[in-house]
């Protein structure tokens, strides 16, 4: 077996080119398969991280989309929310470990001669709590604060970064809407979304503040959104039947009539997402796992060539006592080395290219020891699938025939 | 008992429906120690018999007896068994593997034969010495002359100690001088007990043996023995 071993090593090298280019087919391949792969559980990575970043807990409820004339509005841009569901909620339940009104709009911020455009959001302060925000300078704004409509401002990093540069912007003064606001904190950055958008772009201010002084809402008390926490993980689905049950009844609506109220299970949402990031991977692996049957293809043919071309010295092996199984697997082996050599430089190739992805395109990945040996174990079956036919032909050959030929 | 016996061997190769009779009831028998040239034309029958002597091919019919053993029936497994322990190939082309270093050629018959790497260097280094090449063992068959490829190829026959050594036009490829040293050698192998069956259609190659089984057209002719040659 070993000297069998050697053998097929020394034929593999006396046609170095043709060996390479034969395993050119598999590298590709299995590194096609191993960088596919490893960016699909990257993306899912990102997604799952993300959640625990925003916190898995998260119910979000909208108002519904609401019908004029039979007309059906956008959904979320109905009035039927108001500050008061946001206290009720807190009042009577008790799945929910925090309920933050919110009210938000695009809006310039200006300082100096700087000016920023970002997403503002008016609430109270346990939207810090629920989001999972942590302070980075400064401080949050506190209740009375939030209640008495106080003139501050609390900054994402990228907006406090856009403003500020490397001035520390505590205690200093900016302008929303020309209403003068005193920055009293900065949020610790958070990153990209799995979909690429700058969490920390954003500012908070009080929710009386929005709604009094920056946004002056036409229907008063009401919110564009109420974003609320469970107790626990496990509490998620008994806060939404809570949040349900008390909407419901403070509007009047169930048993038949229609919610003016929608709610959204964010981990629900962020695991469809996970999941179809996770489904577009597998779909990758596939394809890519194509181009690794067509490189066992380019395997067959080159050991076809290969047993035709070395008739003569399989005869004579033959002559002087090889048996069928000693030919075949001769040329079995090759085929296996072939495939095998070409998975391991496969692997290292994908194993790069996924690092130079992450490096140059900023997408991150995850070479996951599962779909390395996934890969492994596919070349090794395709070195031996499509080496089986070549081998077991050489083995076929009538000795005398072989033995003639030119 | 003989060494090689064989009972009215037919050999008919079928093509599409034309019947050729290859060998049409051969029978000789061929002691140990014997130097035997089977000569003949081209179609004379020659090269079958010596396919089938050889263990490459099976007869159509008849019994071939080798060492005792019925191998006219045999599987490709076994004859490839065979072929391997009974008998050592020399052939016209000398068909030496051509990436493979004098040694590692005579090794292989051992290998094939399951034996250890440390035996089988120091036979094959043996059998290279006793044809005269112990300062090529590491050359390669293109850095050799023909008539040391065609040593190479009787150290190969020589090393699984195998009680026949068939020769098929052995010195096809050889000039004159080159062929008599070829021949002097088997002279001497004969000398020392091996049994060598030469397949030729040159006179003067047969002349070195002390038999002569000649063919024409599938049958023994003649079975002629002389004393040494001059």
């Amino acid at each position: 077996m070993l000297e069998t071993l050697r053998t097929a090593f020394r034929s593999l090298l006396s046609n170095k080119i043709r060996s390479a280019l034969t395993m050119l087919g598999v590298i590709i391949g299995v590194g096609a398969v191993i960088t596919m792969v490893a960016i699909g559980a990257g993306a899912s990575a990102n997604i799952r991280q993300y959640i625990s970043g925003v916190g898995s807990n998260i119910l979000i409820v909208i108002p519904g989309a609401p019908s004029a004339g039979g007309v059906r509005q956008q959904a979320g841009s109905g009035a039927s929310l108001t500050l008061q569901d946001a206290e009720a909620l807190s009042r009577e339940s008790f799945a929910l470990r925090g309920v933050a009104p919110e009210i938000y709009s695009r809006s310039q911020l200006v300082y100096g001669n700087m000016n920023w455009s970002t997403l503002i959001t008016g609430s109270t302060p346990s939207i810090f709590d629920i989001r999972e925000w942590k302070i980075d300078r400064g401080r949050f704004f506190l209740e009375g604060e939030a209640k008495g409509g106080a003139k501050v401002v609390v900054l994402g990093a990228t907006t406090a970064k856009n403003l500020f540069g490397e001035e520390d912007p505590i205690g200093k003064t900016l302008r929303i809407r020309n209403v003068p606001m005193e920055v009293i904190g900065v949020l610790a950055p958070k990153g990209q979304t799995p979909w690429g958008q700058d969490q920390d772009d954003t500012a908070f201010v009080p929710l009386l503040t929005a709604q009094r002084r920056l946004f002056r809402r036409t229907t008063a008390n009401s919110v564009q959104r109420i974003t609320v926490s469970a107790i626990d993980g496990d509490s998620v689905s008994e806060a939404e039947r809570e949040v349900r049950a008390i909407l419901q009844q403070r509007h009047k609506t169930g048993n038949g009539r229609e919610d003016d109220f929608d709610v959204r299970n964010m981990a629900e949402m962020l695991d469809a997402a996970a999941q179809s990031a996770k489904v577009m991977s597998l779909l990758l692996g596939a394809v890519a796992s194509v181009s690794l049957l067509v490189g066992g293809i380019g395997i067959m043919n080159i050991m076809l060539v290969s047993v035709t071309e070395r008739t003569r010295e399989i005869g004579i092996r033959m002559a002087i006592g090889a048996r069928t199984s000693d030919i075949r697997t001769q040329f079995l082996l090759e085929a296996l080395l072939l495939s095998i050599a070409g998975g391991v430089i496969g692997i290292l190739l994908g194993i790069s290219a996924s690092k130079i992805i992450t490096g140059f395109l900023g997408w991150s990945t995850l070479v996951s020891p599962g779909s390395v040996v996934l890969a492994f174990g596919f070349s090794v079956f395709v070195g031996i699938f499509f080496g089986f036919y070549p081998a077991w032909k050489a083995s076929l050959l009538n000795p005398i025939e072989a033995l003639r030929y030119e | 008992m003989s060494l090689i016996d064989v009972r009215d061997i037919v050999k008919i190769y079928t093509t599409g429906d034309v019947e050729l009779r290859a060998l049409d009831g051969v029978s000789f028998s061929v002691e140990a120690g014997e130097f035997v040239s089977i000569m003949g034309h081209s179609g004379s029958g020659k090269s079958t018999m010596m396919n089938i002597l050889g263990c490459l091919d099976v007869p159509t019919s008849g019994a071939y007896f080798l060492d005792g053993k019925e191998v006219s029936a045999l599987s490709k497994d076994e004859l490839a068994g065979i072929r391997n322990r009974k008998i050592g190939f020399v052939f016209q082309g000398f068909n030496l593997l051509s990436r493979s270093t004098a040694l590692e050629n005579v090794e292989l018959p051992l290998i094939y034969a399951g034996i250890p790497a440390k035996t089988r260097r120091e036979r094959s280094r043996a059998a290279l010495e006793r044809v005269g090449l112990g300062d090529r063992m590491k050359h390669r068959p293109s850095q050799m002359s023909g008539g040391q490829q065609q040593r190479v190829a009787v150290a190969r026959a020589l090393v699984g100690s195998a009680p026949i050594i068939l020769a098929d036009e052995p010195t096809g490829n050889l000039d004159t001088k080159t062929s008599g040293e070829i021949m002097d050698l088997f002279v001497e192998l004969n000398g020392e007990g091996h049994t060598l069956l030469v397949v030729t259609h040159e006179p003067d190659i047969a002349k070195y043996s002390r038999r002569t089984l000649l063919f024409k057209d599938g049958r023994l002719l003649e079975d002629e023995r002389r004393h040494l040659h001059a």
